[in-house]
């Protein structure tokens, strides 16, 4: 595959942001500029979402090194650039909100009536510092999108979230700057050791330890609130909850995913002294977060709250994976963050869709719907099924490869995660047999409708990309792979080298006390 | 012959002075009702013209009046910062002079004295010549407080001022003189001089060190001399407040530089403390006391005093990174905090003016414009990324971490989280709640101009960092160096 000669990262990063210009132009009455704003936001994430799909097609598989490198000077005085570019990790982590933005905008088309245009430009926005976020080659460039997020996501669950949105928006907005800023701090620290903030280069920085330890804890600080690991989760079923239902699938689908990604590229690569140090650390974090959650997403009467719980669940198989460092529990991490991705996103857009009409989360309100609604609940069982983990979708491919990988590390790690895959299963079907099964009894739900072609249409690619990522994984594998056994490979090389460091030190310290 | 000195270096702060002499007698000698118009349009072509001056004047470094005045980069990159900050306030003003009973053409002719003072402040190289610019300035601004002098609240602005700036002058000038005492010279080159020979400074020394960074500190209202910011910030006509929070700021600010960095830069092992507490208490006050406050405009003098406290996390540094940072965070907060006083200049209900931060309520529903301005200002003020706060508080930051002052540093960021949430909390006002009383339209063309100006640069400063970036780098140079 060639390298394209034009700058493809930028123009997928920033096309949304000029779409939002464009709506911002637009003039008008008020239900003409909404409906203007709805196709224009549309098609420019459809546009996007269409460049992001040249990424796959030129991207070579066989290299670990970045690609589509583009470069700019941007703080040249202070050795900051603006720098871009993918690997086999983040390239799919583009692809996922670039996906996932026109279904949002889907989703919202009827169900977001107010300030429709200020609703679009903030998920466009939302959407240009997601994918910036994901290419960012400068620690600083990175750190710029990875916050710039807080805002317009503020703004969306603030202003069309439910009834508790000013707590759940402040809850969401503070915590995350908490962990943020203190990354901030140590971002600035590795500056100053290496003289610059270019990601490739820190990789081969070699921090010395001490230090590793405080800038893998400043990082964890920021990476766990977005995570969200036990115990700092709290912010993520209040934030679940009140946002509008494409608030929760960007969440769910895309901002969780930022703290993994964050633990992949910086904490294992920048730090693999510290990161060996404190996995015991993420897996007792992360073995409480599956099992604790799980039981609370259990005893849930709000049917997003439970699939907010299930998300923190899911996302402590995947940083207990991450941190078990061998090929399979990484891979199988990057693989359930896009599969936790599409799922959840699916999931909370099948609540969004009964919830537009009854206007309820309860789920006692609901009960038999697979009577009236046969479609709605085929595809709400296939994602329960994946959610659960059932082979041939894309949540088994995910859990199965961190369960192998887990495994290897320690079998009492294996054996918690596992025990969360049970009660995984249990909870989904719970939730499902309460809201699809049982007899239609209540009058209010024997008016309700079938899908619309609108919705079939937000669920299809869902669908099929759940199904093909389960059934022939290595699509989707093929491209993470280099970049993955590169990466497990640079981190053992770290650690066999700081430990024969010490030996040699030893053996320094021996001589000099024979002498 | 050496009898005349030079002169040239000052010739902006003595084309002012003229200036604003001949502006007082122009508003004498016109009508009274034409007078308030014609000399605001004056005082700004003046104070654009100094700026002019600033600049032709060159960025060498030169000493004038027998070492008692200097101009550099540091000085020319305050000034115009200063000059600028005093033009935005003058041009903020009209509306609001010409409806609360202020219109008297005395205004803008006591701003340009106020920003002669400044400018000898920010050029000042000895304690004599800082005590003089700082009384001129202040003078000036304790007149302009209590303007409105039928209002109590107004006049009761300008004496608390009055009474507390004189308190702080006192101990100003007591700190010279004892500085003096042990330094036997006013002259800060000669100062500096005397202090490198010394092995350990004597105790006198460090007392009236003491009382000059006290005196100062009250000047850029930092904790625990701030208790008159509130007050005064709150007491005061929104336009002047809106002048209070930019410009005397900074040139105070470049007063605190200039002595603690040149004279006593070799004493920072003394003043180091001093420093890193008054920082770390203003980051810390400005953020809580913020919380629970309702009147917009005392909001915004704890958020000033807070934004004091990070700027001086770059003195506590007290490195040329440091410098560079304060003068990076200073000429954002003048932006933003320009931009946001102009929102709050619009502030206003069927001609009458509020200011509690409710009247904000679903601004963004009625007045969009206004609430986008004030959502960019809010989040810059914040720090949050990709606004032009957030590279302020970036480069204060670094200086920090490279002098290792990591404890400040970490309370610096425990801080901004805690002032986010009352920057948020009036985004929250303005986006989340239902429209109350609808704020009436923006009046003037300036204030449309400057929130959609400030608006801009905050938003575009990401683009191009550099152009500030390099310049205040090498205005700290300067002050290195000189």
């Amino acid at each position: 595959m060639t390298e394209l000669d034009w700058p493809i990262l930028s123009l997928v990063t920033f096309t949304p942001l000029i779409g939002a210009l464009g709506i911002l132009m637009i003039r008008g009455e008020a239900a003409e500029v909404a409906r203007n704003a709805r196709h224009t936001a549309l098609w420019t994430s459809l546009v996007t979402f269409v460049l992001s799909l040249f990424l796959v097609i030129n991207f070579d598989y066989g290299s670990a090194a970045f690609q589509f490198v583009e470069k700019a000077d941007w703080l040249p005085a202070f050795g900051i650039a603006y720098h871009m570019g993918v690997d086999g990790i983040s390239v799919w982590f583009v692809l996922l909100s670039t996906l996932l933005t026109p279904l949002c905008i889907l989703a919202s088309w009827e169900a977001i009536q107010t300030r429709v245009r200020e609703y679009m430009i903030a998920f466009l926005a939302l959407e240009t510092m997601m994918i910036g976020m994901f290419c960012a080659l400068d620690l600083l460039v990175f750190y710029i999108f990875f916050e710039a997020v807080l805002i317009p996501m503020f703004l969306i669950i603030g202003v069309w979230g439910g009834a508790r949105r000013i707590y759940a928006a402040f809850k969401f907005f503070l915590y995350t700057l908490l962990g943020s800023i203190l990354m901030l701090l140590a971002v600035l620290a590795m500056y100053f050791y290496a003289g610059t903030t270019d990601i490739p280069t820190l990789m081969e920085a070699g921090f010395p330890r001490e230090m590793q330890l405080w800038m893998w804890l400043a990082f964890f600080a920021s990476f766990a609130v977005k995570v969200p690991m036990w115990p700092v989760h709290t912010w993520l079923p209040d934030a679940h909850v009140e946002a509008p239902t494409a608030g929760s699938v960007i969440l769910a689908g895309v901002l969780l995913k930022m703290g993994g990604y964050g633990f992949l590229r910086f904490s294992l690569p920048m730090m693999p002294l510290a990161s060996e140090v404190y996995a015991p650390l993420v897996f007792t974090l992360s073995c409480v977060a599956v099992v604790y959650t799980s039981l609370v997403a259990l005893a849930q009467q709000d049917m997003k709250k439970l699939i907010a719980y299930s998300s923190i669940a899911h996302m402590g198989f995947v940083t207990a994976a991450i941190f078990s460092v061998n090929e399979q529990a990484v891979a199988g991490s990057i693989i359930q963050m896009l599969s936790h991705g599409l799922v959840s996103g699916a999931l909370f857009l099948c609540v969004g869709v009964v919830y537009d009409r009854l206007h309820t989360r309860d789920i006692d309100r609901y009960g038999g719907l697979a009577e009236i609604m046969p479609h709605y609940a085929l595809v709400f069982m296939l994602f329960t099924m994946a959610s659960v983990g059932l082979p041939g979708t894309s949540g088994f491919v995910g859990e199965f490869l961190i369960l192998v990988g887990a495994f290897q590390e320690s079998t009492w790690l294996a054996a918690f995660l596992a025990t969360g895959m049970i009660l995984g299963a249990a909870y989904m079907l719970y939730l499902y047999r309460r809201v699809i099964f049982g007899a239609l009894t209540k009058d209010e739900l024997k008016k309700m409708l079938d899908l619309s072609p609108r919705e079939i249409a937000i669920f299809a690619p869902l669908v099929i990309l759940v199904l093909w990522m389960g059934i022939y994984p290595a699509t989707f594998l093929d491209p993470i792979e280099v970049s993955v056994a590169n990466l497990v490979e640079n981190y053992q090389a770290a650690l066999a080298a700081a430990e024969s460091g010490l030996a040699s030190n030893a053996d320094a310290l021996d001589a000099a006390a024979r002498q | 012959m050496d009898a005349l000195p030079i002169m040239a270096p000052a010739l902006p702060e003595m084309f002012l002075a003229v200036a604003a002499m001949a502006m007082m007698m122009v508003g004498v000698f016109t009508k009274p009702e034409r007078a308030p118009a014609l000399v605001s349009a004056l005082a700004i072509a003046a104070l654009l013209a100094t700026g002019g001056l600033v600049v032709a004047g060159g960025t060498a470094f030169q000493l004038a009046f027998n070492d008692l005045f200097v101009v550099d980069r540091f000085a020319v990159f305050m000034k115009l910062l200063a000059l600028a900050g005093s033009i935005l306030a003058i041009v903020m003003s009209e509306g609001y002079v010409r409806r609360e009973g202020m219109n008297l053409f005395e205004f803008p002719v006591l701003i340009c004295l106020a920003t002669l003072g400044m400018l000898m402040m920010i050029s000042a190289n000895d304690l004599i010549a800082l005590y003089i610019g700082l009384e001129l300035q202040s003078l000036a601004l304790y007149v302009v407080a209590s303007l409105q002098r039928d209002r109590l609240r107004s006049t009761e602005a300008g004496l608390k001022y009055f009474v507390l700036g004189a308190l702080s002058s006192g101990m100003l000038l007591y700190g010279a003189s004892l500085i003096y005492g042990y330094g036997g010279s006013t002259q800060f080159g000669a100062l500096a001089t005397y202090f490198s020979t010394l092995e350990e400074a004597p105790v006198g020394l460090i007392v009236g060190l003491v009382f000059l960074s006290a005196g100062l500190a009250f000047k850029v209202s930092a904790v625990p001399f701030h208790m008159w910011t509130p007050d005064v910030y709150e007491g005061a006509p929104t336009p002047v407040t809106a002048f209070f929070a930019a410009a005397p700021k900074i040139a105070a600010m470049a007063l605190f530089l200039r002595v603690m960095m040149g004279p006593f830069g070799g004493l920072v092992g003394e003043w180091f403390q001093i420093i890193w507490f008054i920082s770390a208490a203003s980051m810390i006050v400005g953020s809580f006391a913020a919380i629970v406050q309702t009147n917009i405009k005392r909001l915004m003098a704890y958020s000033s005093i807070g934004h004091i406290g990070y700027a001086l996390i770059g003195l506590a540094a007290g490195t040329e990174e440091g410098v560079t940072g304060i003068l990076i965070y200073m000429a954002i907060y003048l932006v933003m905090n320009v931009g946001a006083f102009a929102v709050i200049l619009c502030m206003k209900v069927k001609d009458r003016m509020v200011e509690d931060v409710s009247d904000l309520a679903g601004l963004a529903k009625t007045r969009p414009g206004m609430a986008a301005g004030m959502l960019v200002f809010m989040f810059s003020m914040a720090g949050i990324p990709p606004m032009a706060g957030f590279f302020g508080k970036l480069y204060v930051f670094r200086a920090a971490i490279n002098a290792e002052l990591y404890v400040l540093a970490v309370i610096g960021a425990l801080a901004s989280v805690v002032a986010a949430y009352y920057y948020l909390r009036i985004v929250k006002v303005m986006y989340f709640d239902e429209p109350a009383e609808t704020i009436d339209p923006i009046e003037t063309r300036g204030l449309r101009v400057v929130i959609a100006g400030a608006s801009v640069l905050v938003l575009g400063f990401i683009f191009y960092p550099s152009l500030l970036a390099n310049n205040a780098a090498l205005a700290a140079l300067s002050l290195l160096q000189g």
